[in-house]
Order: structure tokens, then C-alpha cells, then sequence
């Protein structure tokens, strides 16, 4: 005995409706492969590379309540990004981190389309000088990739250095914008 | 050999799709048609209840005692409207059966899920082992054996509380 589509849409519409839902995800198609973003009543709050076990981390970061369940506006906004039409995000955040990591995080946000900054540029700006490998460890924990555009940060001599979704992703988010020539770096 | 005992509680999205088939299986055996509102209903309880869960264990038997809770709800829903509709039930005989009906569901609330169904399916619907057995997945002699089970329960129950 099988549950339906339209019963199984209607168990979830109706668990939505009712408010009981700590985190709903989804897993959306992108050229970048499979990516699963995730989004609290406060906004989105997670986009994962990888989605395979991502429930039990959703879990454990915002309640046992997890829910899959289409989040038609986070996918549109980025379909319109990945067809290059979109540059800024206009999605609510619900962001869960530690004050520095916050602040960092505020600050590379306004990093804009198109342009690059580099770690020790994104340490001045928040102050501490010195703190380019503290800042490398918050990009690396990112909990919101490309929305929180932390594939616009690089190395003081212009090379990718890391990405959690890989180099060849960073390489094609950079290059989509115009920040970076096809084929270089 | 040590048994590995998992107390973690899943995310609800693991839960359901574990469950979300053979609960709604069960409900068709026992409700018919009526099965997908009492399987919705099943699946909001337990997504309301879920945070106050203490472990992860038992999971299947836990959501097997809420399908069975809004079964009983349900068929005793449809079992007031029947007496409504019985133009030759005899008034005070049919308002006692209705309250016998309600001390037997009261009584067996605390029976484990499987005997719980088989008693009350049994005495207070009237099923035979054989529709038993199908409602509850398993053999007629399974649901004679649970049925008798629980009453075996019930009456060491009311012995200690007389």
C-alpha cells in the first residue's frame, strides 16, 4: 500500500499550514549539480552541495521537525541567478552562528556581483587585520553558499584557494558573474 | 552479543517515509475508504508530538498506537452515527451498549497497541479473528492470541485495582 503524490502533498501542505514544521527542505536541480537549501520560518537557513544526510544535521541545528517540501521562491531566485538575469538576493536569512562568524558573514554579503575581495580584505573590514585564516574558517563554514557569496573571496595572489562545493564550483560561480575569465586562474 | 540499541531521534522526514505506507495500510484494513483523513490525522499527531519525544526507539510501535487511537476515534464516530440511524434499536439497551462500548476503549487504553486493536475490534465491534488478523497484518490465530492476550492483561489490571 502506497501513499499517493497528491495524498503525500496534502499531509505536507497541511503540517506547513499548521506551523509544526521546525525546517522544510528541498532539493533543487542547478548546473552545478544537485543542491539542497533549507528554510525556517525566519528564512532560508542552509544550502548544501551535498544532500545526503543533511536531515540530521538540519535536525540537530533548528529541531527534529524536518520537513521536505517545496521552496518554489528559493528556487526561482536561484534559476534566475544561474541564468545570470539575478545579482542580489531578495530572500529573508535566518542565521544561526556564532557573533564573529555573523559579522563576517554581514560584511561579505555586501561584497557585489561580479567583483572579488580577498581574505585579508574581508579581515580589514571587519576590523581585525589579522584574522585572514580566521576568515578563511567562517567561509569554510558557511552555512548559506552563494546567497552569502563566499565563493567571491580568494587569495591575496589572485588564486581560488578552497571551496566547499569544490574549486570547479567557485571557478563557474566567479566566471557566471564576469569575475573571472573563462579558462584563467 | 550486545544489542546495538539506537536512541537518537530521526528527523520526521525519515520517520514518515519509513511508516507513511504500512500505517495508511493498516488504516485501509481497518477504516476502508474513510483511511486517508485518519492517516493525515495520524501523521499531524505525531509531527505535534514528535519534539516531545524522549528516544528514538519504538518508533514504529509509537505512530501503530496513534493510526490505532484515531481508528478507534473514527470508528467510534461512525458506530454513534449507525446507533443514530437504527430505527429499531430499543433506546436505553443502545445508549448501554454505547456506554459499554466507551468503559471498553477506556479500559484497554493502556494495552499495548496490537492487543489494544484485537480487543476492541473484537468485543466492542464484533470482528471476526479472520477481519481481525487482515486490520492488524497478521494470521487469525495471531489476533485470537492478542485479543486473549489483553483481556489476560485487562483482568490482572482490574484484579490489582479492584
Amino acid at each position: 500500500m502506497s501513499v499517493t503524490p497528491d495524498l503525500d502533498a496534502r499531509f505536507r501542505a497541511a503540517a506547513l499550514a499548521e506551523g509544526i514544521v521546525d525546517v522544510r527542505y528541498d532539493v533543487i536541480d542547478t548546473p552545478i549539480g544537485d543542491l539542497l537549501v533549507a528554510q525556517t520560518e525566519g528564512g532560508l537557513c542552509r544550502i548544501a552541495f551535498r544532500p545526503e544526510g543533511q536531515d540530521e544535521s538540519l535536525a540537530r541545528a533548528f529541531g527534529v521537525r524536518v520537513l521536505r517540501a517545496p521552496l518554489d521562491d528559493v528556487r526561482r531566485e536561484l534559476d534566475e541567478y544561474f541564468e545570470g538575469k539575478r545579482t542580489a538576493f531578495d530572500l529573508p536569512i535566518d542565521l544561526r552562528v556564532a557573533p564573529f562568524h555573523e559579522q563576517v558573514l554581514h560584511e561579505l554579503a555586501t561584497v557585489p556581483y561580479g567583483r572579488t575581495e580577498t581574505y585579508g580584505g574581508l579581515a580589514r573590514r571587519v576590523g581585525r587585520p589579522r584574522a585572514a585564516r580566521a576568515i578563511g574558517t567562517v567561509m569554510h563554514s558557511n552555512p548559506i553558499p552563494i546567497v552569502l557569496p563566499c565563493h567571491r573571496i580568494i587569495g591575496a595572489n589572485g588564486s581560488l584557494t578552497g571551496y566547499g562545493g569544490g574549486l570547479h564550483v567557485k571557478r563557474h560561480l566567479l566566471e557566471l558573474e564576469g569575475a573571472l575569465l573563462p579558462g584563467s586562474a | 552479543m550486545m544489542e546495538v540499541v539506537t536512541t537518537r531521534i530521526p528527523p520526521f522526514e525519515r520517520f514518515y517515509l519509513l511508516h507513511r505506507d504500512e500505517v495508511l495500510g493498516y488504516l485501509r484494513r481497518l477504516l476502508g475508504q474513510r483511511a486517508e483523513d485518519a492517516w493525515q490525522e495520524t501523521f499531524l499527531r505525531a509531527l505535534r508530538a514528535y519534539p516531545r519525544l524522549a528516544h528514538g526507539r519504538h518508533l514504529r510501535a509509537w505512530v501503530f498506537t496513534i493510526a490505532t487511537n484515531v481508528a478507534m476515534d473514527e470508528l467510534r464516530r461512525k458506530h454513534g452515527e449507525t446507533v443514530l440511524h437504527d430505527e429499531n434499536g430499543a433506546g436505553p439497551a443502545t445508549e448501554l451498549e454505547r456506554d459499554a462500548f466507551r468503559e471498553l476503549e477506556h479500559l484497554t487504553g493502556d494495552l499495548p497497541p496490537t492487543e489494544r486493536a484485537a480487543v476492541v475490534l473484537r468485543y466492542g465491534y464484533d470482528l471476526p479473528y479472520a477481519e481481525i488478523g487482515a486490520a492488524l497484518g497478521s494470521s487469525e490465530d495471531a489476533a485470537r492470541a492478542a485479543a486473549s492476550s489483553g483481556v489476560r492483561r485487562l483482568r490482572r489490571t482490574l484484579e490489582r485495582y479492584p
